[in-house]
């Protein structure tokens, strides 16, 4: 019976979202977009098999789109449900036999559904930018940027707890967000950190999502990144655990 | 038969505000029970203690023999609710929000289809929520609380923000509900709707019930003085009411004469007096008391301050 609930609410959700007027566009057109352009620059540059274009593929621009394509769900996560708050949807939901958690469930596979798909029409998109030489485990980086989103959406149920209005929701969710990605070991690997540096890195989550996707992408087994793994699971349980303490209904 | 709803010494504070004090008061099946009072009197945190939306500090509450804190999802499945200001998605379309509650609930399902029907909303069932006229939006409210069939509908100021218009269907609406045996509970600081729609009002202020009756009762026992005031070129007509019984005063200025009397037959034997008398007048006009009379002379300021 909650089971029909879930997969009818996820459903009008997928619709309600498509048919915002820059819903779709934003959150799947423009990461495609970007990937687009930064493929084409890296193209143009030198004639391949050059080395910017092996670091195209390998130095992390597949897995910088992947890491923004997570925060922009979870972003347009934490706007959806400070928008739902402030106009008394949830409480209205929350007045059915609907269980609260079934609610928040429908917005994850919602938005868990929203990251594949970006991230499938990008990599079509941008199929022609990485060599053919070049061996990339699609499957199993789906895999990873889901894990990676999943744990990152916890993070966005708490800054959706903490945001007043919804407003406020977008640039307070992206002040967090984003910053992140500069320590998480994309840019600078960590080891070149200065200690103080290094240190943060190893507490934010994002540094485990880069390193996860950074390896699946580069080909390693899924046996040599178990920590990392472990580490957005312990993320997921300790932020869920914390967002039902805090989170407001209202 | 047990009454639907008992709440007996309901308190709910939030930090040092007393929202609701003390709130006792039953609800029998199949009336209309009206919480009238003021905004900000704690009609909304009341209503939503019986939901079971909020736990109350203190107090006991029953609402069709279920605890609605503990057994919340258990009355869920049996009441209909409307909230305060509530929306929807902004882009969910009519008939996708009726299908989404239908699969919500246990229960023998409704026709949504008939429901959008009889709450004339079919011409409107593929238009998005954010698209729906204010008596549009409350209809369809409307709609989603009696999509499981209810047996109490609880319905919070339901008509705040619409046209008269717009109200007075809503008024047949909910009177429909009646007929259909359901038990209504609703809130309004409206009185002409207490008046007209409810069986019975409990009044609040302050969080805490001055009193419950039917509305006719209420203003029998608080304000039971009517008025006749007419105008006769007559002068000696104004001896002859002062003999009406229950007369309260009869004063006289110009050609009007204003009768006050504690009577409920006082007009009936005005125009007995004026016909006996042959008295010709050239106007008259009654002031009967009403709600709105009640809650000034128990409150001692109008609901509207």
């Amino acid at each position: 019976m909650m089971l029909r609930g879930l997969w009818k609410l996820t459903w009008i959700e997928i619709k309600v979202f498509m048919r915002e007027p820059m819903g779709a566009f934003g959150t799947i057109g423009v990461p495609v977009l970007i990937f687009l352009v930064l493929g084409r620059l890296a193209n143009n540059r030198l004639a391949s098999p050059s080395l910017v274009v092996s670091s195209f593929s390998r130095a992390g621009v597949p897995v910088l789109m992947a890491i923004l394509i997570a925060i922009s769900s979870v972003l347009s996560l934490v706007t959806i449900i400070s928008i739902y708050r402030e106009g008394g949807i949830l409480k209205r939901l929350r007045a059915t036999p609907l269980r609260p958690q079934t609610i928040l469930t429908a917005h994850v596979i919602v938005k868990l559904l929203l990251t594949a798909a970006t991230l499938g029409l990008m990599l079509l998109a941008g199929k022609r930018y990485i060599p053919s030489g070049v061996h990339v485990p699609w499957f199993s980086f789906t895999v990873a940027l889901l894990i990676s989103t999943w744990s990152i959406l916890s993070i966005g149920f708490i800054i959706a707890s903490i945001v007043p209005t919804a407003r406020f929701a977008q640039p307070i969710g992206a002040v967090i967000l984003y910053p992140m990605i500069a320590v998480s070991g994309l840019f600078v690997p960590i080891e070149y950190m200065p200690p103080a540096l290094h240190a943060v890195a190893q507490v934010l989550p994002l540094t485990y999502a880069v390193r996860l996707l950074q390896g699946i992408w580069n080909g390693d087994p899924w046996s040599a990144h178990m920590s990392d793994v472990g580490a957005l699971a312990l993320l997921f349980l300790v932020c869920t655990a914390l967002s039902a303490k805090i989170f407001r209904w209202e | 038969m047990p009454p639907v709803i008992q709440a007996s010494g309901v308190r709910k504070t939030y930090g040092r505000t007393v929202a609701v004090d003390e709130a006792s008061f039953e609800v029998n099946e199949g009336e209309i029970f009206g919480l009238i009072g003021p905004n900000g009197a704690g009609k909304t945190t009341t209503m939503e203690c019986i939901e079971g939306l909020r736990k109350p500090d203190r107090g006991t509450i029953a609402v069709l023999g279920l605890d609605p804190f503990r057994q919340v999802y258990k009355l869920q499945n049996r009441i209909g609710v409307q909230l305060q200001q509530a929306q929807l998605q902004k882009r969910i379309k009519v008939w996708e929000a009726v299908d989404l509650w239908a699969s919500l609930y246990q229960k023998k399902e409704v026709n949504g289809e008939h429901l959008l029907e009889q709450l004339g909303l079919t011409d409107k069932r593929n238009a998005w929520f954010m698209n729906l006229s204010g008596g549009q939006k409350q209809r369809l409210f409307i709609a989603l609380a009696l999509i499981n069939d209810p047996e109490v509908v609880f319905l919070d100021e339901l008509t705040t923000g619409l046209d008269p218009q717009a109200r007075r269907a809503i008024w047949d609406l909910v009177r429909g509900i009646r007929e259909r045996g359901k038990t209504v509970f609703l809130t309004t600081h409206l009185m002409e709707e207490a008046e007209r729609l409810c069986d019975r009002v409990a009044i609040m202020e302050h969080g805490r019930i001055i009193d419950i009756d039917t509305p006719g009762g209420l203003v029998a026992r608080h304000c039971p003085e009517r008025t006749v005031i007419l105008e006769t070129d007559v002068l000696s007509a104004a001896e002859r009411f002062k003999k009406i019984s229950g007369i309260v005063s009869v004063t006289t200025i110009d050609n009007r004469i204003t009768i006050r009397g504690a009577s409920e037959d006082l007009v009936t034997e005005v125009i007995d007096c004026l016909s006996e008398n042959k008295i010709r007048v050239t106007d008259f006009r009654t002031i009967l008391p009403n709600l709105e009379d009640v809650f000034l002379k128990l409150t001692g300021h109008s609901i509207r301050d």
